[in-house]
């Protein structure tokens, strides 16, 4: 008889009020195996692993782990049953050692005083066995990123975890640490452990996973493994219909430098410097790509272009040789700049904001949507019309609260807003995280069209794919500095990975 | 100015710093544990007022210093739970709740003094060591050895448990399950609880010691000077909160913040009673240790990180 799949999720269906989250899923994983969930924001991954890990009941449907019907009411009993999960944020304490984070909840050898000693001689044995080092004793806030995720998987392993769902692992990491994981997780799956993937970087999933699994709008719509299938294909399941994935970029003439940095330095919040002395040309024409892995000086630098961090001295920044090297936000825009800040509902947008207030949040000052002291409310709406339909943004009206808007149309009419402002230099910083296929699909190609009537695009993305779809120059940060900077044609993953380490 | 620094001034000076500190420092010790959870509790001076009532007023009756304390123990036990239901449980806003917890400390227990005592009646102080019922003869030599006598062994039993909560509490916050789970729900209530701790019940636990240490802190305040009146804290309870930040949310540090309190003010009345402070000045004087308190957050405050869920509830949806 064959053995009974670690996990078997059988028809599971929950519905939210007005949403139907989950529709009949089936799914299941095996002991030793990668299987990897794939789908788009809000196609129900999270939904089915929230089911899984016991922070929301199904409405339908049953969980089997080990053949034997499981109810799984609460994480706690989640981990009790040997599932674990590895949050897409960290669920760590940044203040506590790597050993008191792994032996939170759990009770102590001594009962009421804590027995940290015996917890750290567990987490070295279990370190040895998967190479996963890390000190026991040092706080987690000192650690990297990628130290830290190991320590989120060692957490999992104490507790004995026979399934680990990863929901996201990737994405904060370099590719030399994705690489470093993956050798990680195929021990894992060596010894017998199965895990759940989530993710949808499609080279990463069709080089880890043994079977895929696509989900769309709560719907199974794929069950497949990577030797039969593409990523083209992939992406295709997701998103229900055909996707360019690498858009079409005609040749340009490269006109003069538009945006210049020079020596730039910039202070990060704590006081110490964030961006060291960056020197950089983007001319009209062509899209430069900031690769790097955040927190290495590209927010400090994009804020700083933007006039909204000042520049140490010896600094330059200008755009078509104006000196905006100390101007706030408002020169900097009517110098020509539109700027898509990383952060879009903190720096981008207003929340409680109308979609039409938010369009119009750059220009509102503008002689031409106003009638004698005050607003001209019918020119406004018809501009806002005007935006909303060039740029497709889907909203219920131009009234519509912007929060209750997807990412992805948030985006897109953030877009709009900025691009109406016919800029001379684009600032785009993250344009596509977080934002489904067929918006980031679109903003893509609204970047590219920029680019061919002679703007000049300086794009920050943590995504190296993104870059190199887009860009026709890649400058690696590092620690603050721009490493390299390489031409699209030359620029191959392996040496981009290597750079944005440092190396 | 000559005078003030003769050995037998400098060291009663540092004597009453030392008993001055002790309201402050149970105050702030029991206020770093529910900060240290994440719970920020501005109604310390309330419980304090009520517990100080509560305590005098028990001596009064029966004349027993120890029922006093766990009167004012009680009493801010009682005060806790309601504190810690409106904040943990319905998610209430943490400063407001707790200026509602001060007013009413501050109206209630001058009402129930108004009611049940009147005009003011002293009591019996708390006895320093060699005063003692039964055991005071063995301290009474000690409290003559020169220097150390007046330092060490001229106090009541509450200054010696005040000072050894110190230790305890660091022992409670960092060799403890219970002090780390205070810790994590302070830091990420949201890996604690999705490890099993329960975030709600941490919370409860530790504003429950800490407004407990602050009715002991009333208590033993009214008990040290044998009286109460209104408003006899004079807020004393919002000083032992800015001790916490200025402590940094470490023991050791809100003791060290607790005693230069007790020393400012010890110093600027021994100064006022030798006429180093002109009578004018004696009202600006009085706003010394405040001044300097406010003066250590401003240098200290932008150095130090607190818990990072201080104020805020948890929920997890």
């Amino acid at each position: 008889m064959e053995h009974a799949p670690l996990l078997t999720m059988r028809n599971i269906t929950k519905t939210f009020p007005g949403v139907l989250a989950n529709d009949d899923v089936s799914f299941d994983v095996h002991a030793g195996e990668v299987h990897t969930l794939l789908g788009e924001n809000g196609a129900g991954k999270s939904t089915l692993m929230k089911i899984l890990f016991g922070l929301y009941q199904p409405d339908s449907g049953e969980i089997r782990l080990r053949g034997e019907v499981a109810s799984i009411t609460s994480p706690t009993s989640a981990i009790e049953q040997r599932v674990g999960m590895v949050h897409q944020h960290f669920m760590l304490v940044p203040t506590l050692t790597v050993a008191e984070n792994v032996a939170l909840g759990l009770p102590s050898n001594r009962g009421f005083r804590t027995d940290l000693d015996a917890v750290s001689e567990r987490i070295v044995e279990i370190s040895e066995q998967y190479g996963l080092s890390v000190d026991p004793s040092i706080e987690i806030w000192k650690l990297s990123v990628g130290e830290r995720q190991r320590v989120e998987i060692i957490k999992a392993l104490y507790r004995d975890a026979e399934l680990l769902v990863l929901d996201e692992p990737t994405a904060v990491l370099t590719p030399q640490e994705v690489d470093d994981l993956f050798v990680i997780l195929r021990q894992m799956t060596a010894n017998g452990t199965g895990i759940i993937f989530i993710s949808h970087k499609l080279h990463e999933v069709l080089e880890l996973s043994d079977r895929i699994t696509v989900l769309r709008n709560g719907k199974v719509t794929g069950d497949t493994t990577p030797s039969e299938t593409n990523r083209q294909q992939l992406a295709e399941m997701m998103v229900g219909r055909e996707v360019k994935l690498a858009p079409d970029k005609p040749h340009v003439d490269l006109g003069l430098a538009r945006l210049q940095l020079r020596d730039v330095s910039v202070k990060g919040d704590r006081g110490t410097i964030a961006v060291d002395g960056v020197s950089l040309d983007v001319h009209a024409g062509e899209i430069v790509g900031i690769a790097g892995v955040s927190g290495n000086g590209q927010r400090e630098l994009a804020e700083t272009i933007a006039g909204l961090r000042p520049a140490e001295s010896g600094s330059s920044v200008t755009i078509d040789d104006a000196d905006l090297t100390k101007a706030g936000p408002a020169r900097t825009r009517a110098a020509g700049l539109a700027y898509v800040p990383e952060e879009r509902m903190k720096d981008g947008a207003v929340g409680e904001f109308e979609v039409s207030e938010n369009l119009l949040l750059i220009n509102h000052g503008d002689p031409k949507f106003r009638r004698g002291p005050l607003f001209d409310f019918a020119k406004i709406r018809e501009h806002c019309q005007r935006l909303v339909d060039q740029f497709s943004v889907k909203t219920p009206s131009l009234d519509t609260p912007t929060s209750s808007l997807s990412g992805g149309n948030i985006q897109k009419l953030i877009m709009a807003r900025e691009l109406d402002s016919r800029p001379s230099v684009i600032l785009a910083a993250q344009p596509t995280r977080g934002v489904d296929i067929g918006a980031a699909e679109y903003i893509h190609s609204e970047l590219i069209e920029q680019r061919n009537v002679g703007v000049a695009i300086l794009m920050i993305s943590e995504d190296l794919d993104e870059v190199l779809g887009l860009a026709d120059r890649i400058a690696v940060m590092f620690e603050g500095r721009i490493v390299t900077v390489i031409d699209r044609e030359a620029a191959t993953r392996e040496a981009l990975g290597l750079a944005m380490a440092g190396g | 100015m000559s005078q003030f620094f003769t050995v037998s001034v400098l060291v009663a000076t540092l004597a009453t710093a030392i008993k001055f500190a002790v309201p402050y420092l149970l105050a702030a010790l029991g206020e770093t544990i529910g900060q240290r959870s994440g719970v920020l509790n501005l109604g310390v001076d309330g419980i304090m007022l009520l517990g100080a009532f509560g305590g005098y007023y028990t001596v009064i009756q029966t004349g027993s210093h120890l029922q006093g304390i766990l009167v004012g123990l009680g009493i801010g036990l009682a005060i806790g739970i309601v504190y810690a239901y409106v904040t943990v449980f319905l998610h209430a806003q943490q400063g407001i709740s707790g200026i509602g917890i001060f007013l009413f400390g501050l109206g209630f227990s001058d009402l129930l003094f108004q009611e049940l005592v009147g005009t003011p009646k002293p009591i019996r102080p708390l006895p320093t060591l060699d005063k003692l019922p039964g055991v005071g003869g063995i301290f009474e030599p000690l409290v003559d050895i020169d220097i150390v006598g007046p330092l060490l062994f001229d106090h009541n039993l509450m200054t010696y448990m005040a000072f050894l909560l110190v230790p305890a509490t660091t022992w409670l916050l960092m060799k403890t399950t219970f002090g780390m789970n205070v810790r994590a729900v302070g830091e990420n209530p949201q890996a604690a609880d999705s490890l099993g701790v329960s975030v709600a019940k941490t919370r409860l636990i530790a504003i429950l010691i800490g407004s407990s240490l602050a009715g002991i802190a009333g208590a033993t305040l009214s008990l040290q000077l044998a009286i109460f009146q209104h408003n006899l804290t004079n807020g004393i309870g919002f000083i032992a909160v800015a001790l916490v930040y200025f402590g940094a949310w470490r023991p050791r540090w809100v003791m060290a913040g607790a005693l230069l309190y007790g020393l400012v003010t010890a110093t600027r009345i021994r100064w006022q009673s030798l006429d180093i402070i002109p009578q004018g000045a004696s009202d600006i004087a009085a706003m010394a240790p405040a001044i300097i308190t406010i003066l250590a957050l401003v240098l200290l405050a932008s150095r130090v990180r607190g818990p990072a869920a201080l104020t805020r509830p948890f929920s997890r949806h």
